[in-house]
């Protein structure tokens, strides 16, 4: 259970300053407009905003009243009104038609933008197109590394994935290269980097030349950070689109990790109210069960019951003084830990629930037959009967995106009911040809079973899919750091269709410590999955090195779907 | 004046093997100093000046404890340390005003606070424009922006001319490069097509997608829309951008024109059908698709759309028809079972549930009968069976469930046949909660004796399991199931009863059934989760 690290495994940075730094720059940019004022937020700004600051910091910088940026005329009286939000234009609309009101009403208010993590061409124009550009003065909250855990960067973009891969969109590559000019200044820069993918190699030479712009940053300082490698995520769709079976992942899947933390229904929390939960490191309990096969939840979860019960069971028979230790020493923690027990247990049971209801083990089963390629008839009308049931549109999709992409992009399409105009879009960005039968035999991703795969003690990354598949993604990144290289893997990288786009730099660098070179950022253009992130803290394990993650977004099966159905303009 | 109040700056940043504990050291023992300054000149000496007095200030240090900081995050990283800093303010300011000015450019990762009387002067905004030159490797504040010149103060709020003039001579590549960094900068000189075309290379090439866009809205300012579609269509990268555009800003009618142009006729139609989206008054969503039946569409899309309108005309219908029945409460199943939303918009298979939910008896020629839906939207078996099978088991119709299995052959004889398998019925009705009498009946006619075993010993029926225990001559089993019933139960007696009668006809279970009594087990087992008893341990 929960495999400690080895003891040479390297030890983390430390990331808590980019909260600091995100911080700091928000209240210099509240600043700029001194006075109260009201602060109008982005629904989806919220949260990470809730994760470096709170409300108590922004009332101090004089923020009178919060209000959400919705589709409702705004109430507020204040005589200063500032918007913290993402660079969208329906925000500029929304923006406009209460800037244009308050001119129909011969009101004069003073209005501030700031676009975060950056602001677009497109919305000034808007601005200026509604006629409200001077009125509003704009800026920018250059915040898009919001560490969710020690090993976890999010760039809290989910759009990224549709902006890129759906629309063709390269509008995030530049807050990409920023992201990554910012660690390297933090950190030091890489001196290895590899990349595969058309958006990574593009990000990869838009950072570069940032870092040409202002060199002699970084040169001097020595690396903390051994290795990056960048990925897109459309090397390795299959990965996302499986249902995760590790605990985090598999909670991420049930109840949707939203920014690091979690809302915990009444069904789990055992009472009448909901509880928020932050899921990381700190969670003692959910660290070690966090990258654990959901088979070993729960007898360590009883297991830890015992122990806890031995513990407390301890106090009988002690003396006054013994107890007075007790209670102040250890009575704490074990509260604590009880809290924490009781919420994971009660998570497991109705993840438990959930699965029974939804025939869980059947359609696991057919995910494994899509991804080794057997039985197609069955799986075919297995995804058929899955949508003559409407158990989930979302579902539905998904289970067809897999057995396109594992049948290479041929899709023997099932015969479907008005998925029409939904389902489009999806296929055409994903049915191109993928190879995956080819690569999953050149990679051996199919781990050759011989007797009962035991996921108590894994063997390989396979281990997160129940043994029946090594996420591609983790396989390709193991596979080029073993080799420092592209070397030997031309065949893959030619059958994911990407000889322009897999590349090496190693930048010489002496003063990198052997430890900083057992580190390795990976950075997923377009998101990553919790299950992509245990199978390789699970490598990391295995080979003493420590991965460090950077997503766009964390990502699973139904919000790829999402991201890609049609939403209302 | 501007008096700025900063913590302290890190002490090691540059070292590359620092400890947690060092960084602890760092976060909890800072010292809040406020200083000031008041040119911004000569930045270059002045980060010289405040290497040495960075260095120098580490002797300042005196441990201050942050203990009780509220802590929040993993990092343990205070977040109420802005707060504190302005106490700590108020009780420094003024005392150490002086000589601190260096520390300007190694402090752009501390916190900033404002003092107790906030007002316009105590503005931070110097600290920003005061930031360093490149070369200064040490400064955070580089990574914050991509030049020194790059302020925080708005842009935007500034009077026109107040750039116009300076941005006249720049090359292609100098004009990219100020557009990626956020800068305003005037596109007009680009006036000849070659400049303009330059200019989107150049952009493409940086990859920004910004830029790109923002080259573009200039080009389809100053060009007709034929010169613009022809060049985009041998730039790909910059013609999806466009589009994507275009669909952001809703600009419909130039986004058709476009790919009436590029000759996508079917993006086209997609483009526009889309557009229904946004229709909410049913009735003129309805005339809408009708505008695109004709579209060229692929032939299996074409068939969508065509269904679509049809089952939004009867929607229309249905809709209006139910809710003056259900207003004027005269029919039972209204009574009984209001309805919960309107029938507009759903999908098909809803659709379909809700008229084998209200509609079930009605005559094939009405719209809202069931079987014309089957027949006019070509329905498969499976899915009308599954959908009205769910539908009358809601309502615990047991004879219309019977009715929909029950076929006749031309003898007259009745059999019972369900396209989706028995094993699936049994699971609906068991969703619906059908009394176990019902089930049983279903269960046993599931073929596979394995899964019967399986599904009668979830569902709780007893009889089938026992029966099919004793036509399997599984003495074994028959007993491990025993312990499964009711003390003094019919059921236990009926056990009792088989265990008891001539053992011959109970010889040794076979391999297969061995088999069959593990399977059975763990299905009772992993029926009742076992809670751990936690709260019970407390």
């Amino acid at each position: 259970m929960a495999f400690p690290h080895r003891p040479d495994a390297p030890e983390l940075p430390d990331f808590s300053m980019l909260k600091r730094l995100a911080r700091d720059q928000l209240i210099y940019l509240l600043e700029q407009l001194p006075g109260k004022k009201d602060l109008f937020i982005e629904a989806d700004l919220m949260s990470p905003l809730d994760r470096i600051a709170n409300v108590s910091i922004l009332k101090q910088h004089e923020v009178d009243k919060l209000y959400k940026v919705e589709n409702k005329p705004a109430l507020s009286s204040s005589e200063q009104l500032c918007f913290l939000v993402r660079p969208r234009i329906k925000n500029m609309r929304y923006i406009a038609n209460l800037v244009n009101a308050d001119k129909l009403a011969g009101r004069t208010r003073k209005y501030k933008v700031i676009f975060s993590p950056q602001k677009f061409y497109a919305c000034e124009m808007v601005l200026e197109e509604e006629g409200i550009y001077g009125d509003v003065s704009c800026d920018e909250w250059a915040f898009s590394l919001l560490p969710l855990d020690v090993d976890l960067l999010s760039m809290e973009l989910p759009e990224f994935f549709r902006d890129y891969f759906l629309e063709g969109d390269q509008r995030w590559i530049n807050t990409v290269a920023q992201a990554l000019h910012l660690l390297s200044t933090l950190y030091g820069s890489f001196p290895n980097c590899y990349g595969i993918g058309r958006c990574a190699k593009m990000s990869y030479e838009l950072w570069r030349k940032l870092e040409e712009e202002e060199d002699g940053e970084t040169k001097g300082r020595r690396p903390e950070i051994g290795h990056i490698f960048l990925l897109d995520r459309d090397m390795d769709f299959v990965t996302a689109l499986c249902s995760q079976v590790v605990y985090e992942g598999l909670v991420d899947d049930t109840f949707r990790i939203k920014c690091g933390s979690v809302d915990f229904g009444p069904e789990v929390t055992s009472s009448d109210k909901s509880l928020k939960v932050l899921l990381n490191a700190e969670d003692k309990v959910f660290n070690e069960i966090r990258n654990e096969h959901f088979s070993n939840v729960f007898g360590f979860l009883s297991q830890k019951a015992r122990n806890l019960q031995a513990q407390y069971d301890r106090r009988r028979g002690m003396d006054i003084k013994q107890m007075k230790n007790f209670v102040s020493q250890e009575l704490k923690g074990l509260k604590q830990e009880h809290r924490l027990l009781s919420l994971h247990i009660g998570a497991c049971e109705s993840i438990m629930k959930k699965k029974t209801k939804q025939d869980f083990q059947e359609l696991i089963k057919t995910e494994h037959a899509l991804l080794e390629g057997f039985s197609i008839r069955e799986s075919t009308s297995y995804i058929e009967e899955h949508i003559d049931r409407q158990v989930s549109p979302i579902e539905s999709l998904r289970l067809m995106c897999l057995l396109s992409i594992t049948e290479n992009g041929e899709p023997k399409r099932p015969k479907t009911d008005k998925a029409a105009g939904k389902i489009t879009d999806a296929f055409s960005s994903l049915a191109k040809r993928s190879n995956f039968r080819a690569i999953s035999k050149k990679l051996n991703l199919i781990p050759r079973v011989d007797g009962e795969y035991d996921l108590k003690v894994p063997r390989d990354m396979a281990y997160v899919f129940s043994g029946a598949y090594v996420p591609l993604s983790c396989r390709i990144i193991e596979q080029v750091l073993e080799r420092r290289s592209w070397q030997g893997l031309d065949e893959v990288v030619r059958l994911l269709n990407c000889s322009e786009f897999a590349f090496t730099d190693m930048i010489k660098d002496d003063k990198a410590s052997s430890e900083s070179l057992r580190l390795i950022l990976v950075v997923f253009l377009g998101g990553c999955t919790f299950s992509e992130i245990s199978a390789l803290r699970f490598l990391g394990r295995e080979k003493g090195y420590r991965f460090i993650f950077l997503t766009t977004a964390v990502t699973n099966s139904a919000r790829l779907m999402e991201a890609m159905s049609e939403v209302k303009a | 004046l501007l008096i700025l109040v900063c913590r302290r700056p890190r002490k090691e940043l540059l070292s590359m093997n620092r400890t947690k504990g060092d960084e602890e050291e760092y976060w909890n023992s800072s010292k809040f100093k406020a200083f000031t300054f008041d040119d911004e000149d000569d930045e270059l000496s002045q980060l010289k000046e405040s290497k040495r007095a960075v260095n120098s200030l580490r002797d300042f240090v005196d441990d201050d404890d942050d203990d009780d900081l509220e802590r929040v995050s993993w990092s343990g990283e205070p977040v109420g340390s802005i707060s504190w800093s302005i106490k700590e303010t108020a009780g420094n300011s003024g005392s150490t005003h002086e000589g601190r000015e260096q520390l300007k450019s190694r402090n752009s990762f501390s916190s900033y606070a404002q003092l107790p009387k906030p007002t316009s002067t105590y503005s931070l905004s110097s600290f920003f424009r005061g930031r360093t030159r490149p070369g200064s490797f040490q400064s955070l504040s580089d990574a914050l922006s991509d030049t020194p010149a790059k302020t925080y103060a708005p842009e935007l709020g500034r009077p026109k001319g107040e750039y116009r003039d300076y941005s006249n001579d720049w090359s292609p590549s100098d004009t990219v490069r100020r557009l990626r960094k956020g800068k305003v900068c005037s596109l007009e000189r680009f006036r000849s097509l070659q400049d303009k075309l330059q200019l989107l290379e150049e952009a493409v090439s940086m990859h920004d997608g910004n830029v790109i866009t923002a080259v573009l809205i200039f080009l389809k300012r100053t060009l007709c829309k034929e010169v613009l579609f022809r060049e985009l269509e041998v730039r790909q990268v910059a013609l999806r951008h466009l589009i994507h555009f275009l669909k952001e800003i809703g600009d419909q009618k130039l986004l058709l024109d476009l790919f009436r142009f590029l000759d996508r006729t079917e993006e086209l139609a997609l483009s526009h059908y889309r557009e229904h989206l946004n229709i909410q008054d049913p009735e003129k969503r309805k005339e809408f698709l009708k505008t695109c039946i004709g579209l060229p569409f692929s032939a299996e899309d074409s068939a969508h759309i065509q269904d679509h309108y049809t089952l939004l005309e009867r929607q229309i219908i249905i809709e209006a028809n139910d809710r003056h029945l259900e207003s004027a409460g005269q029919t039972e199943i209204f009574r009984k079972h209001p309805r919960k939303a309107s029938i507009l918009n759903m999908p098909l298979v809803t659709t379909l549930f809700y008229s084998c939910f209200y509609h079930y008896t009605e005559a094939e020629g009405t719209f809202s009968s069931p079987i014309n839906l089957k027949k006019t939207f070509k329905i498969p078996d499976k899915q009308y069976v599954l959908t009205a099978l769910a539908a009358r088991a809601k309502l615990r119709a047991w004879n219309d469930v019977d009715a929909l299995f029950t076929t006749k052959n031309w003898l007259g004889y009745t059999k019972k046949r369900a396209p989706i398998g028995f094993h699936r019925v049994v699971e609906i009705l068991h969703k619906n909660s059908a009394p176990v009498q019902i089930l049983q009946e279903y269960v046993n006619l599931v073929e596979d004796v394995d899964t019967k075993l399986n599904l009668a010993t979830k569902f709780k029926c007893h009889d089938v399991v026992i029966d099919t225990c004793r036509d399997l001559k599984d003495r074994q089993q028959l007993l491990a199931y025993r312990s499964k019933v009711d003390k003094g139960s019919a059921e236990e007696e009926k056990i009792d009863a088989l265990l008891s009668s001539p053992v011959s006809s109970y010889s040794l279970p076979l391999q297969q059934s061995q088999e069959t009594v593990h399977k059975v087990a763990s299905c009772v087992c992993s029926q009742g989760l076992e809670r751990i008893a936690v709260s019970r341990a407390m």
